[in-house]
């Protein structure tokens, strides 16, 4: 009985890693496991599912995403694995670990602040560049290149960056 | 050979799905009419970005209807397989984008509902509903934000802009009230804790945006007469354009995959 646990606790574990090397297509120097979009692995004797949050709505890496899972699942010598979205918790970017905001700064994208004041209608916000570190920058725009991302421009190095918006 | 449309068993919880996903999509679809269109490359990715939002909201709400309704429909072939009797959403979102100004003031007016809308379904007894708003309310802020910025800029800025915004907001003014109306089954919908009385938001709707027009130096018609059919599928003449563009392929090529 006790091997068998602990049988069960490796395979989920061998099953776990296997889709937490799955980066973001967009973002490749992520994982889904930094960015808290992997949620749970459930493994019993010839099947392991997955459970995947949705970043926002309509993101079509998630697709993407789901597919890839499963790649790595039979990589891993698992079979018929499959991919299960779950809606509820919703996804935040208070998930998103502190190893994943490193490297996301190390990419040059500004990772999410803290979103308490993201109910304001014309909130300010503070955002240090992932360049030089300043913080002195402006918005331009509040919709950027994916769904995740706002234009942001730094007034002291010039630069134009990626900011993970609050979610 | 054309493809003959889905037949929907509309129960009052299918169709209070099917609303919500036909406002969601018709929207969604509009603003990705500007994808290579918008006057500037920021706004350009903006619109197409809250235009993919609202598209992935639509799948949710769609799937869901399917699941209910319990038959052989999904979320592709609601999308795709009605016609325009058949779609439930507000009229409001299938006016076509017109200027820049009146595809604002139309996304303005709907996101400054559907944020709250959202939010207050997020406690709905319902629990995929309720994911579904907490998915949705987070998006719908970022919406309302981008929009009211563009309310203020258009009113409150050359007076060619001032001119167009207002001749949006008097355009669009009488589509707005179809957003309070529910009929009978969606009323025991409300009652059982499921659905969202609108009519408790109509008071806040008002004050974010009579704030937002006030600031932009706007105002509001005195024409308070409002247009509705929309929600029994009596559409403007614009939705048939539309679908037939949306629904092309899977009407030419049935069961067409990517």
């Amino acid at each position: 009985m006790v091997t068998v646990l602990n049988r069960n606790a490796e395979l989920r574990q061998r099953a776990w890693d296997a889709a937490a090397s799955v980066v973001d297509p967009e973002i490749p120097v992520l994982t889904i496991a930094d960015l808290g979009v992997l949620r749970d692995v459930v493994v019993d004797e010839d099947h392991v599912e997955v459970a995947i949050t949705p970043t926002y709505s309509g993101c079509p890496a998630m697709n993407m995403i789901a597919l890839e899972i499963e790649i790595a699942l039979e990589r891993a010598g698992f079979r018929r694995p499959s991919v299960r979205t779950v809606l509820s918790p919703a996804w935040t970017t208070d998930w998103m670990s502190e190893e994943g905001r490193q490297k996301l700064r190390a990419y040059g994208i500004a990772p999410p602040q803290a979103s308490n004041s993201r109910r304001a209608l014309f909130g300010e916000q503070a955002v240090e560049c992932p360049q030089c570190g300043s913080g002195n920058t402006e918005l331009l725009s509040e919709f950027g290149s994916t769904s995740c991302k706002a234009l942001w421009r730094c007034k002291a190095c010039r630069e134009p960056f990626d900011y993970f918006k609050c979610h | 050979m054309p493809v003959a449309n889905v037949q929907v068993s509309e129960t009052p919880q299918v169709l209070y799905a099917l609303r919500r996903a036909d406002d969601a999509l018709i929207l969604g679809h509009r603003l990705s009419e500007w994808c290579g269109h918008a006057p500037m490359l920021e706004e350009d990715m903006a619109l197409s970005n809250i235009a993919l939002d609202l598209i992935g909201q639509a799948r949710e709400f769609y799937t869901y209807a399917a699941k209910i309704e319990g038959k052989d429909n999904d979320e592709d072939k609601l999308a795709y397989l009605r016609d325009v009797r058949q779609y439930r959403n507000l009229l409001l979102v299938e006016q076509p984008n017109g200027d820049f100004a009146q595809t604002l003031v139309r996304q303005f007016f709907y996101s400054a509902f559907a944020d709250l809308y959202w939010r207050a379904m997020m406690n709905s007894r319902d629990a995929t509903l309720a994911a579904i708003a907490a998915k949705s309310e987070k998006e719908s802020a970022y919406h309302l934000r981008h929009a009211s910025e563009w309310i203020i800029r258009l009113g409150d800025g050359t007076e060619e802009s001032h001119v167009r915004a207002q001749a949006a907001i008097d355009h669009l003014w009488a589509f707005t009230g179809e957003m309070f109306a529910v009929d009978a089954g969606e009323r025991d919908l409300i009652r059982a804790g499921i659905a969202i009385d609108p009519e408790g938001l109509r008071g806040r709707w008002l004050n974010t945006v009579s704030g937002v027009i006030g600031e932009a130096t706007l105002t509001f018609p005195q024409n308070d007469w409002m247009q509705q059919g929309g929600r029994v599928g009596r559409h403007s003449e614009h939705l048939g354009h539309l679908l037939s563009e949306l629904q092309s392929m899977q009407r030419i090529f049935p069961g067409l995959t990517w």
